[in-house]
């Protein structure tokens, strides 16, 4: 039963990588192929080569390190306040908090282009980068955790005479490892398989990621024909760096619960 | 406790808290302002306006229009009304089909691959969750792929001497493929003359498009796995006991399941349940890279519809209304499976019996 399961579930990703190394011809008549009936990587030479493809790489790139940078600065430092420092309206923001993250991101579309348009930036890197800096979910993980750590590590440093930013960030920040590392796998998969703010935030082919170009692809750009293995291969590799990150970090997403709050 | 000094020292350190909280949240509070709450501010504005997507939505030359754009597209009788009814029966079959289906799917991978005595957890777990790091677009290709008419799923199918559909080409409505395999091929009058939004009751009937399955066993097959963790996480912090008391009591696997473990898991359930709701009703990018709507407008959802009517049509007001009963949809559908699955309360009289131990009245 579980073996027949992991097969329906391991086989569509087995097939894709097969027939991004066959060609056209035998892509479209053996499509179950595990094996090429001739190998050929005519489909990673065209992407690479003659193609947008390394600019869309690079773009997602890009973005996707800023982003992953900035959730665990911002997140953090939110968490951390909303979590240990005592100051008014601290259960305001935090319902707040609450409030924003049930907003649907779909819904979200056309007023992100709206302010994104006003303010000027459309069709830059900022608008691409900034929005995403920060996420109500990731401060929400930050708060919990923060709220695990027991006080008195805190209290003996500021007897020292360290001040609130200096406990943050070298005492408690180092502690907070394995919410950070929820934070950088959750902001790093987010932002790299992100569609639809690239969508209303760019246009110029410049700007374009990895999922504008692979979903302009799809819909027949750049080919002649149906040209499956091309399009296989570009979803291939675009889908090896969060493979990869998946792969090194899989006992810690794989308990996400017990990373998250530490009890 | 507190000697004089102590209070003031500390009055003093919560002095500065004050202006370090404020300072550490202000990144926080200035983006999700700027990106979150004042965009949604002013895309209400847009949907009460005729904005054009030319200039600013709040320049002289934009007007009030009221509730114009919604009732275009609750009434109108229009094009616009039709295509958001059919928007919304195409979700609707969607998030009824995909929703039921991924939780059950989830919940039977989590009992699957908890069981104490399975070799390789690790492994089953990896290849159930694998799809749900991987990004809708790089999916959405590979499934373009799988289903096309010379794919893989054809091919399978005809090993069993099923000729496969055209899958993403296909605009026929699944229920009524099956109801004209009996030879019904138009619905009665009474359906086929009324209609609601804009499309009949016969077509609203139609189930999800041939096109609109593929979909489905597409969100099916991504999203099993990401459930599967908190059931997972869940099912590992049930205490063993209630289980084997149950066990003493003579309780059979299946009962096990269904009195004892189920409703310890009712919590997790209701969290699925509403995020795979919520995620349901959002299906963008998987049309966008996709069918675009197509065919015949039977992949077509309100949230591919709303970011068509603005950027493509240029109809922003429109747009933005969509986004909003869209927003309304997701709210109402929470809420009412909140009511749904709450703890019900028990009635005084049927509390009477319990109420000589009250310690044990309480939550368990």
């Amino acid at each position: 039963m579980l073996i027949v399961l992991a097969i329906i579930y391991i086989a569509p990703f087995l097939i894709q990588v097969a027939t991004s190394f066959k060609t056209d011809a035998d892509a479209a008549s053996n499509p179950m192929a595990l094996i090429p009936e001739t190998w050929s990587t005519a489909a990673y030479q065209r992407l690479f080569l003659n193609s947008d493809f390394p600019v869309w790489f690079q773009n997602s790139a890009i973005v996707t390190v800023f982003v992953t940078l900035g959730r665990v600065f911002f997140n953090s430092l939110a968490g951390y306040a909303l979590a240990r420092l005592h100051f008014r309206g601290r259960n305001v923001i935090f319902a707040l908090l609450i409030a924003v993250m049930s907003v649907p991101g779909v819904v979200l579309l056309i007023p992100k282009f709206l302010v994104i348009n006003q303010l000027g930036i459309y069709d830059t890197y900022v608008a691409m980068i900034v929005p995403l800096l920060t996420d109500a979910a990731g401060v929400f993980i930050m708060k919990n955790f923060f709220e695990s750590i027991p006080a008195s590590v805190e209290e003996q440093a500021r007897i020292d005479g360290a001040g609130t930013f200096r406990v943050f960030w070298s005492i408690v920040l180092p502690m907070a490892r394995p919410a950070l590392v929820t934070i950088i796998i959750l902001s790093f998969q987010g932002s790299w398989n992100e569609l639809s703010h690239f969508i209303v935030a760019t246009q110029s082919p410049e700007l374009t990621t990895l999922t504008k170009g692979v979903a302009s692809l799809a819909s027949g750009q750049l080919s002649q024909g149906t040209q499956y293995p091309l399009k296989l291969a570009a979803a291939a590799i675009m889908t090896i760096p969060v493979a990869v990150m998946f792969f090194i970090f899989q006992k810690r997403i794989m308990n996400t619960t017990d990373g998250a709050v530490k009890e | 406790m507190s000697t004089p000094v102590r209070t003031s020292r500390r009055s003093s350190i919560r002095g500065g808290e004050a202006a370090s909280g404020w300072l550490f949240t202000a990144p926080m509070i200035v983006l999700l302002g700027m990106f979150l709450v004042i965009p949604v501010l002013m895309a209400l504005w847009v949907s009460f306006s005729d904005w054009n997507g030319r200039g600013s939505p709040f320049a002289a030359s934009v007007s009030f229009v009221g509730v114009d754009n919604y009732s275009v597209l609750l009434g109108g009788g229009g094009l616009a009304e039709q295509d958001f009814g059919t928007a919304l029966r195409n979700n609707a079959w969607y998030v009824l089909l995909v929703v039921p289906i991924q939780t059950m799917l989830a919940l039977f991978l989590a009992v699957l691959v908890n069981r104490q005595i399975l070799r390789g957890r690790g492994f089953f777990r990896t290849a159930f969750y694998f799809p749900s790091v991987t990004s809708s677009v790089a999916i959405t290709v590979l499934w373009l792929f799988l289903f096309s008419s010379t794919g893989a799923v054809n091919k399978l199918l005809s090993f069993i001497g099923v000729n496969g559909p055209n899958w993403f080409n296909d605009p026929s409505g699944v229920l009524h493929n099956i109801l004209g395999l009996f030879g019904v091929e138009t619905g009665p009058a009474a359906l086929t003359g009324n209609t609601f939004l804009g499309i009949s009751f016969w077509e609203w009937l139609a189930g999800p498009s041939v096109a609109m399955s593929a979909f489905i066993l597409m969100a099916v097959f991504t999203t099993g796995g990401t459930f599967m963790l908190l059931f997972i996480a869940a099912l590992q912090n049930l205490s063993g006991e209630v289980v084997e008391a149950a066990m003493m009591d003579g309780a059979n696997g299946w009962q096990r399941f269904w009195r004892v473990t189920l409703p310890q898991l009712r919590p997790t359930l209701f969290t699925v349940l509403t995020l795979g709701l919520i995620g349901a009703w959002q299906v963008f990018d998987q049309i966008y890279t996709g069918t675009q709507g197509g065919p015949g407008k039977t992949t077509l959802t309100p949230a591919y519809l709303s970011y068509q009517s603005a950027f493509t049509n240029q109809a922003w007001g429109q747009g933005a209304a969509i986004a909003f009963i869209l927003f309304v949809i997701i709210v109402v559908f929470t809420l009412f499976q909140r009511w749904l699955l709450a703890e019900r309360k028990v009635s005084a009289r049927r509390m009477r019996p319990y109420l000589q131990t009250p310690r044990d009245g309480g939550s368990r």
